[in-house]
């Protein structure tokens, strides 16, 4: 398979943030991943927007499987989100378990006017009723693999492929 | 060495010490607190981790401080919270320690939060229920009472990052307080070079010195550069016997005034467990001063308990 260059993907996402940015908007990564794009994204623009950070480890639907990573972040958000336009900006959108944990961190911190999820990549399979508005690319994935997205000590992103064992699954 | 408090995988099962608790699971516990901090900044004050599940604490002796901080912990985790106040209730009426227990699991609770003013309650209730529920010991006897310790370590975390870098010294009625045995635990367990107790003799218990402590009766010499004071509430309730001459003299010789104080670094944090007896082993200047960490110690307290509850609530049907 041909994997697009992320840093292409990232110029695609941060002018189609661009295009829709009011007054009110306000920019949230999902870590880890989202928050690499979310710094870069931001840096990009340029500008002076409102932005947080969220890990909705406390708020997944697994949880009583997995248990919580001692490494998850705490979440920052250091504005009012109340009447906000949110995007949330994450790096690969699949099952949508994410985004919904995501969707009701947000909404324990205040009532955004509008939600906007941005992605790097859709690799297809939600399996809610959620789907991003901003995709850099759309590459369908099969369940015993996932996108690998890492970050050089460049500061340049790069995608690979991995394949899972079988009998894992990745959410 | 068998573990009642870890499971077959190494995780934590149950909370009944710090004594015998790995690094890593304090490490766990302490960077989990971190996230939880924050919750309480919300305009909603919960996060969803415990929803459908039954926290109960079960109080054998009085601590209202202990169990509200619980009880807040496991609200803003989501859980529901049942309140037992035994000395007042069926153990009055001759019911054991284990037959409360088992009607509490016949009620579906998932996790007991475990007072007890005898040493070893805690391990016993564990040792008993099912492999689903985990017990937290909230304090028994002079033995332990773990989530204290861990919320001192973490506000030392906080304020001093560099653990390995740290003098700290532990001030007081160390022979009758469970807190400062947790807390040297945890302390020696993280790394931290040197740590101190001043106390009388008749306060020390015998042996301290095999924790791993540097023992001073001058309060003088044993402050001198440290970069945590914790002090130790004078236990009154247990004293029996006369150990102290008075109130005073105690204040005179081992109570933390200003001027004690200023042989500490200048940046010294001043920490006390609660409920303060003022003027007895902390003046109210000190206690209010701009050196004390005393309330950060009450809402960090939150954040841990939640950490734990949190980790005792993932780990147990993974």
């Amino acid at each position: 398979m041909t994997l697009p260059d992320p840093e292409i993907l990232i110029q695609q996402i941060t002018a189609q943030i661009k295009a829709i940015l009011t007054p009110h908007s306000a920019l949230i990564g999902i870590h880890s991943g989202g928050v690499w794009i979310l710094e870069r994204v931001l840096a990009d623009l340029n500008m002076d927007i409102p932005y947080g950070k969220l890990d909705a480890a406390m708020y997944r639907d697994d949880y009583a499987q997995r248990g919580l990573k001692s490494k998850n972040q705490a979440s920052w958000i250091p504005f009012d989100v109340t009447d906000k336009h949110i995007i949330l900006i994450d790096d690969i959108f699949y099952t949508g378990r994410t985004t919904r944990a995501v969707m009701n961190e947000l909404f324990d911190f205040g009532r955004p006017a509008s939600i906007t999820l941005a992605v790097l990549i859709n690799r297809g399979g939600a399996q809610l009723p959620i789907t991003p508005q901003i995709s850099g690319a759309n590459i369908p994935l099969n369940s015993d693999q996932a996108f690998q997205l890492s970050l050089d000590t460049l500061g340049h992103f790069h995608l690979s492929v991995e394949q899972l064992n079988a009998g894992v699954s990745h959410v | 060495m068998f573990n009642p408090q870890l499971n077959a995988d190494g995780k934590l099962q149950h909370l009944l010490s710090i004594e015998g608790l790995p690094k890593k699971i304090l490490n766990e516990i302490l960077d989990t607190a971190e996230s939880f901090v924050g919750v309480a900044e919300r305009e909603v004050k919960k996060v969803p981790l415990l929803r459908g599940k039954t926290v109960c604490n079960i109080f054998f002796e009085n601590s209202t401080r202990t169990r509200t901080t619980f009880e807040i912990a496991a609200k803003r985790l989501s859980a529901d919270v049942l309140n037992l106040n035994v000395s007042t209730s069926s153990q009055s009426k001759g019911e054991t320690i284990l037959d409360t227990v088992n009607n509490l699991i016949a009620m579906h609770a998932d996790m007991f939060v475990v007072r007890h003013n005898q040493s070893g309650a805690a391990h016993l209730i564990a040792q008993h229920v099912p492999p689903h529920i985990s017990v937290i010991n909230a304090g028994d006897g002079r033995h332990a009472h773990p989530t204290q310790g861990l919320l001192d370590v973490f506000t030392i975390r906080k304020y001093k990052p560099d653990m390995h870098n740290l003098r700290i010294a532990i001030v007081g009625d160390v022979l009758h307080s469970r807190v400062a045995r947790s807390e040297i635990h945890a302390l020696t367990t993280l790394g931290v070079p040197e740590v101190r107790v001043i106390a009388p003799k008749t306060l020390l218990p015998a042996g301290i010195e095999k924790l791993g402590v540097q023992v001073f009766h001058d309060m003088k010499a044993g402050l001198q550069d440290v970069d945590v004071v914790m002090m130790l509430r004078l236990q009154n309730e247990r004293m029996s016997g006369a150990m102290l001459p008075s109130a005073q003299e105690y204040f005179k010789t081992y109570g933390l005034t200003q001027e004690k104080l200023d042989l500490a670094k200048p940046d010294a944090i001043v920490m006390h467990p609660g409920p303060m007896n003022r003027g007895v082993e902390i003046d109210s200047a000190v206690a209010d001063g701009e050196q004390s960490v005393i309330l950060p110690q009450v809402t960090y307290g939150i954040a841990v308990r939640m950490a734990v509850m949190a980790i005792l609530a993932g780990g147990s049907q993974a």
